[in-house]
């Protein structure tokens, strides 16, 4: 059961550059029918050919839920990452026709929640553009803290701050302006969720000063997006399919046993969801594991994988797919 | 084919039947000689023509009958239809959901005329022509799931998910196997399955929650489950147990082949767009013993199924003491011979009964 | 006095743990009868804990046993209570004005940790979070399913609703949102058949 059983063919119906480093894209369908509704927080997943490559890559929609014209999403260029951004960045334009798998959502508010606290750190503000959206339908009580490098890079800001200017705080790293998460955290009423998307520094920052000031685990939400990183290439022994296949550079684990035709299933591709766990059967080696959804000592057995976002090194791997 | 609607009842008199049309199509819950809980779900993408699988709610000629049993049951106890308040989200995406797939399912039965959020829906067989206003519960005699669900057959959990469970948190429930909506409302997956036997020690609940935490949008999902009941009495509650448990003991070698019901679930799983939350319609369909006996395929496999069902299965659906009238009765629709795989009723391959 | 210990039950039936000290910068605790030892276990873990905290107690049938040397304690805050009922708003008051990061003990029968859960959790802090100790009576809160009506302290199976006067068997099915388990009648598919009633767990 992969997302990527349900599809939409879509359109490029507007590119817009917001400052060096992130652009936004905007999507129509191609059949012209409407898109479906999500909820915020939701992502889709892009397909992008590239050469012989297909990249599958996740992104929140930060368009309005309720808006079924058009979907958007904002693209930060990653010149380090394996390419993904920087072939949305270098080789789309307007009335290009793409894929995207239908809305999955595993950042999702809780809508019992008394007051909701977003934290955000750089493009992770993306998902919370589309629960602000959504919150303002509803009469939602909100609150942003938005931090962002400098002003030249702060996307979205301006429009933020004009439309709601009592709920959204801007810190610009550059200004010395940091969060004071400890006063912020203090005396927050009952009942308030934390909503934390940025670098896993801010995340883990934000999610170990909460616990230590008494907040329960289920009020504390995050989610941060997980690019693949590339590595040394390395050599994997499928056991049911009965091939050795080669992970290159590039490309992940789960984009070399796709690339194969061995199907593994996925949702967020960015080791989050659990979706694509699989089991190892033998290895000499270690393990980079780079996933949310293990625990530690499951990453410590070398009994399983996530291949979205983990590699591998060493002499052999032998996984049950 | 229009629908000819019964004129019918679920309780007192119990004029309830089922036309030839509706046994050719009955869910029949076993696709072999023998039942043991497992983790029996499937994509929910249509099936044979006519058939219940065909359309994402299907609608049948018990539907205005249904209806009418449900305001009845909804006018002496309001508890069974409830939404926690964060749940109005969801109801919306229920509505929609339904009358979007009604319209087109049955555009013979159901219209829905949409301009923006300005919405007009006719519903001919109940004699409904409303216009209200999307997400506005002001333009609504009910709350959104209440008003959908009152005009569509089955009940309906609308279960919140979040820190990887779902929770309870609305339904409508006036034709239930047994279980209190009122009692469960709140409760998470684990928790409002607790009664079942079996089921939990062989990991079955907690495969089946991680399929449904990963329905997305578009992929809605499916099962059948099935129960016994005694009299065509769609609302076997425990709210009135005390008031029907008894007719369980009217059973006679005479009548059983009348009174005794297979009760069987179709159940599917759909994920709400807007509120991400999963809508779980239990759609019920009785059928009498003789009735399921015009098909001798189902004859055999009943009289097996109802032999061989652990003691723990038969004393949870509450037939344990009936089983034993039960099996003499189904005996004589067994002949021994072999049956066919699958559910369906395969009435011109499966061989006539000898006996 | 020694704990009882819950046989095994199905999963809605709640489990109890042992109070310990967490962090947190204020702390609630609600205790019945014998429960009041739970909360002198914890001071004996971490005095100062209890010390900054506010205590509401119900001293039920254990009368002055108790609040003496609770009171030694010296909480920030303590008041005790006649009854559940005679309480409940003052919780609720409590609650209203706290803040996240605020620890919730409850501690005593499992009627008062039901229904002071519940306030708890109405009021925004995830069930999960509030630590549970059971002590004293293993009396239990029922619903019936039929009239829905609530019989306090119900410690015989089965036994007779103090509202319709149905005869009621008890289960172990619990409803956190009701702090009540289900009791359905036993005699409905042979009218007048009641078991003798035996006390619960014996
Ligand atoms: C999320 C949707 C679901 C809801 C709301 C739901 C609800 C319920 C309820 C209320 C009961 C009655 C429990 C009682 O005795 O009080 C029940 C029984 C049961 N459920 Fe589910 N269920 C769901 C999904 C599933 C799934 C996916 C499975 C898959 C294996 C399953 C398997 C069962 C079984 C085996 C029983 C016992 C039924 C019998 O023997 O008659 N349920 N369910």
């Amino acid at each position: 059961m992969s997302a990527g059983t349900d599809k939409i063919a879509v359109t490029i119906s507007n590119i817009v550059k917001l400052n060096d480093l992130v652009t936004r894209f905007e999507f129509k369908r191609t059949d012209g029918e409407l898109f479906p509704t999500f909820s915020g927080g939701a992502h889709t997943v892009i397909e992008m050919k590239d050469g012989d490559i297909t990249r599958l890559n996740p992104y929140s929609l930060m368009s309005d839920p309720r808006d079924q014209s058009t979907y958007m999403i904002s693209v930060r260029r990653d010149d380090e990452g394996r390419g993904g951004s920087l072939f949305m960045h270098n080789n789309v334009s307007v009335g290009d026709e793409m894929v995207l798998s239908y809305p999955v959502n595993l950042f999702s508010l809780d809508l019992r929640a008394k007051k909701h606290l977003m934290i955000a750190g750089g493009i992770g503000i993306t998902p919370f553009m589309a629960q602000i959206k959504q919150l303002d339908h509803a009469h939602g009580n909100w609150e942003l803290h938005y931090a962002c490098r400098s002003e030249a890079l702060g996307s979205y800001v301006d429009e933020l701050t004009s439309t709601h200017p009592n709920d959204v705080n801007i810190y610009y790293d550059d200004q010395k302006q940091f969060i004071d998460l400890e006063n912020l955290l203090d005396g927050q009423p009952l009942g308030t969720h934390i909503y934390v998307c940025g670098p896993k520094g801010m995340i883990d920052w934000v999610r170990g000063k909460a616990a230590e000031l008494g907040w329960p685990r289920e009020a504390v939400h995050y989610e941060e997006f997980l690019a693949p990183q590339p590595g040394k290439p390395f050599e994997v022994k499928l056991a049911v399919s009965n091939k050795v296949i080669q992970v290159g550079e590039q490309e992940s684990l789960l984009e070399a046993m796709e690339r194969e035709g061995v199907d593994a299933p996925y949702l967020c591709r960015g080791g989050a969801c659990g979706q694509c766990e699989t089991n190892v059967i033998g290895y000499d080696g270690k393990f980079i594991h780079r996933d949310h959804w293990l625990e530690e000592d499951e990453h410590a057995s070398g009994k399983k994988i996530m291949p979205c976002v983990s590699r591998f090194e060493g002499k052999t791997l032998v996984l049950d797919r | 084919m229009t629908i000819q609607f019964n004129e019918e009842t679920f309780r007192d008199d119990y004029t309830f039947k089922n036309s030839d049309w509706a046994i050719k199509r009955f869910p029949f819950p076993f696709h072999e000689d023998s039942y043991m809980y497992a983790v029996n779900m499937e994509q929910h993408r249509g099936g044979p023509d006519g058939s219940v699988y065909e359309k994402r709610f299907d609608v049948d000629e018990h539907y205005v009958a249904e209806m009418k049993d449900r305001a009845m049951v909804l006018n002496d106890d309001p508890l069974r239809c409830q939404s926690l308040p964060h749940m109005t989200l969801a109801g919306w995406d229920l509505l929609e959901l339904i009358m979007v797939s009604k319209s087109e399912d049955y555009p013979d039965l159901f219209e829905l005329h949409r301009d923006g959020d300005q919405w007009h829906w006719i519903n001919k067989p109940l004699g409904i022509d409303d216009k209200f206003t999307f997400m506005d519960e002001t333009t609504l005699p009910y709350g959104p799931m209440e008003y959908i669900t009152r005009q569509t057959q089955g009940d309906f959990c609308v279960l919140d998910q979040r820190d990887d469970n779902l929770w309870m948190d609305a339904g409508i429930v006036t034709t239930q196997a047994d279980w209190s909506l009122d009692f469960d409302i709140g409760m998470n997956f684990f928790e409002w399955h607790a009664p079942v036997p079996l089921a939990h020690e062989k990991g079955i609940f907690v495969r089946a929650l991680k399929f449904l935490l990963n329905i997305q949008q578009g992929s809605p999902a499916r099962r059948l489950n099935w129960t016994m009941t005694v009299n065509p009495l769609l609302d076997t509650s425990p709210e009135n147990y005390h008031k029907w448990g008894v007719q369980k003991t009217t059973l006679t070698p005479e009548n059983i082949g009348e009174k005794q019901h297979l009760r069987v679930e179709l159940q599917t799983f759909f994920r709400l767009p807007r509120s991400n939350a999963l809508v779980f319609p239990i759609r019920c369909y009785l059928c009498s013993f003789q009735d399921l006996m015009t098909v001798p395929k189902w004859g055999r496999r009943l009289h097996r199924v109802i032999r061989d069902l652990p003691v723990e299965l038969a004393t949870y659906k509450g037939f344990i003491d009936n089983r034993p009238m039960m099996l003499d009765y189904l005996s004589k629709f067994d002949d021994g011979k072999p049956t066919s795989d699958g559910i369906w009723p395969d009435l011109e391959t499966e061989p006539a009964l000898e006996k | 006095m020694s704990k009882f210990k819950f046989p095994e039950s199905i999963k809605s039936r709640p489990v109890y743990g042992t109070l310990e000290p967490r962090a947190g910068k204020a702390h609630l605790f609600v205790a019945d009868a014998e429960g009041a030892e739970a909360i002198l276990d914890v001071a004996k873990a971490d005095k100062d804990l209890v010390a900054n905290a506010h205590i509401i107690y119900i001293p039920k049938n254990t009368g002055d046993t108790y609040v003496k040397k609770l009171e030694a304690l010296k909480p920030q805050q303590m008041y005790v209570g006649p009854s559940y009922a005679a309480s409940v708003t003052r919780l609720q008051r409590t609650l209203a004005d706290a803040h996240m990061g605020l620890q919730v003990y409850l501690t005593g029968t499992e009627g008062l940790m039901g229904q002071a859960m519940l306030e708890a959790t109405n009021a925004g802090i995830p069930y999960t979070a509030i630590q549970t100790e059971h002590r004293g009576s293993v009396a239990r809160r029922m619903q019936c399913v039929h009239c829905k009506g609530i019989t306090e302290d119900v410690i015989m199976d089965p036994f007779v609703c103090s509202h319709c006067g149905l005869n009621l068997f008890v289960r172990d099915h619990y409803s956190r949102r009701l702090a009540a388990y289900q009791g359905v009648c036993i005699d409905a598919e042979d009218p007048g058949n009641v078991p003798e009633a035996v006390e619960l767990y014996k």
